[in-house]
């Protein structure tokens, strides 16, 4: 039975219980079990190909799109298992961004609104509240309230990226995942996304994937670390990067990985 | 091999230099001591310059370290630790040419009675010194605590060589220039072992990262 995640420092809001994933008859992860504490930020981080982000994708189940891919083990949200669900609402609680930004080719109030919209949301409210309301949340408002209905693509990478943020939040889901939100933007942008984050977990809970090791030493909570598929340690942010417990997570955050 | 490699050894290797001159200047200051040897005492005071030197050297490597390539686990610990030992290093170089410009001074006058010797505290110091520069080089938790265990006894016959010399000024009004020197030269003593106390401590947190100081601090 592998070991059961450390540590606890909030209620659990989502649980991997003995994830195995598979692309074809290629394993990608093996027994993952890993709690995500309730309004904290959880990240996690490995070399490229370690399984990371596969396992961010079945969070919301974005892996059951690619053909030939299997799924063992469960993943409870609140304590039900999310593979059990409608698939929408499940992606509903738990919104996801991209590496690259990827604004609608619409404009900016539309991209805000476009989920509100598919998901029956905006019956007696204000849609332009709903904008609002997921800008300021992604610290975007003072930069784009008076170029609402200017395309999306009109704004800077950092600004773009911001604005998936608010499109995730328009929803208001109760898990925000990001895979790699910064690794497109220049440092100042990335500081904003990384002070956004913090704000935003008092809103939702928060899993991010990064290559950048700084980024989760900033941001986050609790880290985990993985390779070759296994989630090698997973703890307080300050202890994995000042007295890790394994020698592969030492040896990769202190760069003498292989 | 990597950047971040050559700078935690050249950072590694200029500690140890600095551990090897200062181990070096607290045997010649006890040596001059016990031995009343001139040579030994100028070339504690030669020295220091060159440990001085190696301070900010020590200082700058650590921190253009810490900005270039911002160590993390056990290589933050190392710098850390690095620069927390310089800092005892330098003030036991400190120590040692205090001890010697005293026993400088009362190699020149009448020796006092010492039912404690110099020979004694100065060996245990100095083996102190030694041992916790060892478990440094070594990266040796174990070894640094016997280091802890030792600074109690140093602390004991200083307080032996201070009660002796206060009953020696209230018989011998004439001893008291000299009582005094002994009193400062056992107090030194003791601020190093101190010294050599919290580079083993230091030591610990590097190794194992765990904080061994004021462990009877209140909750």
């Amino acid at each position: 039975m592998p070991e059961p995640t450390k540590p606890q420092t909030a209620p659990v809001k989502m649980r991997a219980k003995n994830v195995n994933f598979y692309y074809g008859s290629f394993q990608a992860l093996y027994d993952i079990n890993l709690d995500f504490a309730t309004n904290k930020v959880t990240a996690m981080i490995g070399p490229s190909g370690c399984g990371k982000s596969t396992f961010l994708r079945n969070l919301n189940r974005i892996n059951e799109t690619l053909r030939d891919t299997r799924l063992e083990g469960e993943i409870t949200l609140d304590d039900e298992n999310i593979l059990d669900q409608d698939v929408t609402a499940v992606r509903r609680r738990i919104g996801m961004v991209f590496q690259r930004p990827n604004p609608f080719p619409k404009s900016i109030f539309e991209n805000i609104i476009y989920g509100p919209k598919i998901n029956g949301m905006l019956k007696g409210k204000n849609a332009a509240e709903i904008v609002e309301t997921s800008l300021r949340r992604a610290a975007l408002w003072e930069e784009t309230k008076d170029k609402l209905n200017e395309s999306a693509y009109a704004l800077s990478g950092g600004q773009q990226q911001r604005l998936c943020i608010a499109r995730a939040l328009a929803v208001n889901p109760e898990v925000l995942l990001l895979d790699e939100p910064c690794s497109a933007l220049d440092p100042i942008a990335t500081s904003k996304i990384e002070d956004l984050l913090i704000t935003l977990k008092h809103q939702c809970t928060i899993v991010i994937v990064t290559h950048n090791m700084q980024q989760a030493a900033r941001v986050a909570d609790t880290t985990g670390f993985f390779l070759l598929g296994k989630l090698i340690e997973h703890d307080k942010t300050e202890v994995i990067f000042k007295n890790p417990s394994r020698k592969e997570t030492e040896d990769y955050i202190t760069g003498r990985f292989g | 091999m990597r950047q971040l490699e050559e700078e935690l050894k050249t950072l590694n290797e200029t500690l140890q230099e600095m551990g090897s001159l200062v181990a070096q200047s607290i045997h010649r200051s006890v040596m001059s001591l016990v031995e009343k040897n001139e040579d030994y005492a100028h070339q504690v005071l030669r020295d220091e310059a060159r440990i001085n030197q190696l301070e900010m050297q020590i200082d700058d490597l650590a921190t253009t370290l810490i900005a270039r390539e911002a160590p993390v686990a056990s290589d933050m610990r190392f710098v850390v630790t690095a620069i927390k030992i310089n800092t005892d290093l330098e003030r036991m170089g400190d120590m040692a040419v205090g001890i010697v410009e005293r026993s400088l001074a009362a190699m020149r006058q009448p020796e006092l009675p010492l039912e404690v010797g110099f020979t004694e505290i100065g060996n245990l110091v100095e083996s102190m010194v030694l041992t916790s520069l060892d478990a440094f080089v070594k990266r040796d938790a174990q070894l640094a605590r016997t280091v802890l265990a030792a600074d109690d006894a140093v602390d004991k016959l200083r307080n032996t060589i201070t009660k002796q010399m206060i009953e020696l000024m209230k018989r011998d009004p004439t001893s008291v220039e000299r009582a005094l020197d002994y009193i400062l030269i056992a107090r030194r003593l003791e601020r190093v072992a101190d010294h050599a106390t919290n580079v083993a401590e230091d030591v610990i947190f590097m190794v194992k990262g765990i904080d061994v100081r004021h462990r009877n601090l209140p909750e």
